[in-house]
């Protein structure tokens, strides 16, 4: 178990997805293109010994031992939802803390402008990682205000444990106002920079998903909308109605602001 | 003989009936059971379509009398496949359900497959075989167009995550069928 305090202001009155349901229907490409493929593949995946290198434009790089990490600020439980590209979504209790923490422990250089996160690439541990789907390693960004922003968090664990392996142990992103693959997953490497990360699935269909990746029901994907989304889980089961899709994932009020001179049609 | 088809047919609908029983359907039911409905549709193209080499390599003529059943598993799939997303995606909109059409092209090529499908189930008896005389096989190689409609569904389906192992098999199957017809 992984002990946390409920932080109150990311309490969600929405029925958290069920357990099984968010560790059995997951995309990690690094263990098979299936949803089920992860809960499957992933026992292959060693959690310890684990580092995180935090390193670039910053004063203080380091390489976190990964028990270290885990204690460099209290961990909170907070209770996000999860909205997919493909139009289905969740509702689930993370624990972790801000990664502004971890940054501000870096101490950034007036230079710095971005944040590249680098998930495990090893084609030993994750069989999906021998097909070339995506440029491995999967590799993640966030403006470095996105990444400071307090609803970014550096995840340890879910739903009172610490993550399993299908969902990005030992150390993965929430970063709930944007569609779920910015999150990355087994992060291993975390880079400061001042030229926006070349995202994976930006390089592997730049026509399709943008870098800020920001849930918007006003811009579709150029092949579905995004208007509406299924609520895994949801009662009714398989007849209960689709929900509206909220701008920001619901978390306008938080974030909102960061892109306020911006056209989100064109930096989708 | 066709009954046993029916009735072997069916086991891929059993078999989501009781997985749904047991609340065994994956976190995302309603995927779940449109992909698996989809694939049924394709395996029994595949089927159909492989009756003919099949019987000009074996020999077996009596086989033919097997391609209805087979054809008509493929339109039951598919109406099946069709209805979940009419239904669950669209909620019987046809208006929503056309603005899908011509937005993603994946869904135009699965849906023309589909509405062609429809003139070759209605004239599957053998009344309409009997009216259309000449007319029926000219009609009947619909069939051809339809398989390619399929794959390019399946195909573009894949392609926003470079996902293209499986698909490829299914290719590689309906095109060596195809193949196979024009040489002759």
């Amino acid at each position: 178990r992984l002990a946390a305090t409920a932080n109150p202001k990311y309490f969600l009155s929405d029925k958290p997805t069920s357990y099984k349901d968010v560790t059995s229907y997951n995309n990690f490409y690094e263990f098979g293109t299936d949803k089920t493929d992860p809960a499957r593949n992933a026992h292959t995946l060693k959690i310890r010994p684990w580092t995180v290198s935090v390193e670039g434009l910053v004063n203080k790089p380091k390489v976190w031992d990964i028990d270290n990490l885990i204690k460099l600020a209290p961990l909170e439980e907070r209770v996000y939802r999860l909205r997919c590209v493909e139009g289905w979504s969740m509702v689930i209790p993370w624990i972790g803390y801000s990664l502004a923490n971890l940054i501000k422990a870096a101490e950034p250089q007036g230079s710095a402008k971005y944040v590249e996160f680098i998930s495990l690439a090893d084609p030993k541990q994750m069989p999906g990682v021998n097909n070339r789907v995506l440029d491995w390693p999967y590799t993640e960004g966030l403006r470095l205000d996105e990444a400071m922003n307090d609803l970014t968090l550096l995840t340890f664990g879910l739903y009172g444990e610490i993550l399993p392996k299908q969902n990005g142990a030992p150390v993965r992103l929430v970063v709930p106002w944007k569609y779920g693959f910015k999150s990355a997953k087994s992060i291993v490497k975390i880079r400061i920079t001042d030229k926006e990360p070349a995202t994976s699935w930006k390089v592997s269909a730049p026509y399709e998903y943008g870098f800020y990746s920001n849930v918007n029901p006003a811009v579709n994907h150029p092949r579905w909308s995004q208007a509406t989304e299924r609520r895994i889980g949801a009662e009714g089961g398989i007849f209960a109605p689709k929900i509206k899709t909220l701008p920001f994932n619901g978390y306008a009020e938080q974030v909102a602001h960061l892109y306020k001179d911006m056209d989100l049609r064109k930096f989708f | 003989m066709n009954l046993v088809i029916i009735g072997l047919g069916l086991l891929p609908l059993l078999r989501l009936v009781i997985l749904g029983y047991q609340d065994d359907l994956t976190a995302n039911p309603i995927e779940f059971i449109t992909r698996s409905t989809g694939t049924w549709a394709l395996v029994f193209l595949c089927i159909t379509l492989s009756i003919t080499p099949l019987r000009k390599i074996s020999g077996w003529s009596n086989l033919i009398k097997y391609r209805r059943t087979c054809g008509l598993m493929v339109f039951f799939y598919a109406c099946i496949h069709f209805s979940i997303w009419f239904w669950l995606d669209h909620d019987w909109s046809i208006t929503e359900m056309l603005r899908d059409v011509v937005k993603r092209p994946f869904i135009t090529m699965g849906f023309s497959a589909f509405v062609l499908l429809i003139p070759l189930a209605l004239t599957s008896n053998r009344w309409a075989v009997q009216q259309l005389k000449r007319s029926w096989s000219k009609l009947h190689r619909l069939v051809y167009v339809i398989a390619v409609l399929v794959i390019l569904h399946y195909f573009w389906h894949k392609s926003g995550k470079n996902d293209f192992q499986t698909v490829s098999i299914y290719a590689f199957v309906i095109g060596s069928l195809l193949l196979y017809r024009l040489k002759k």
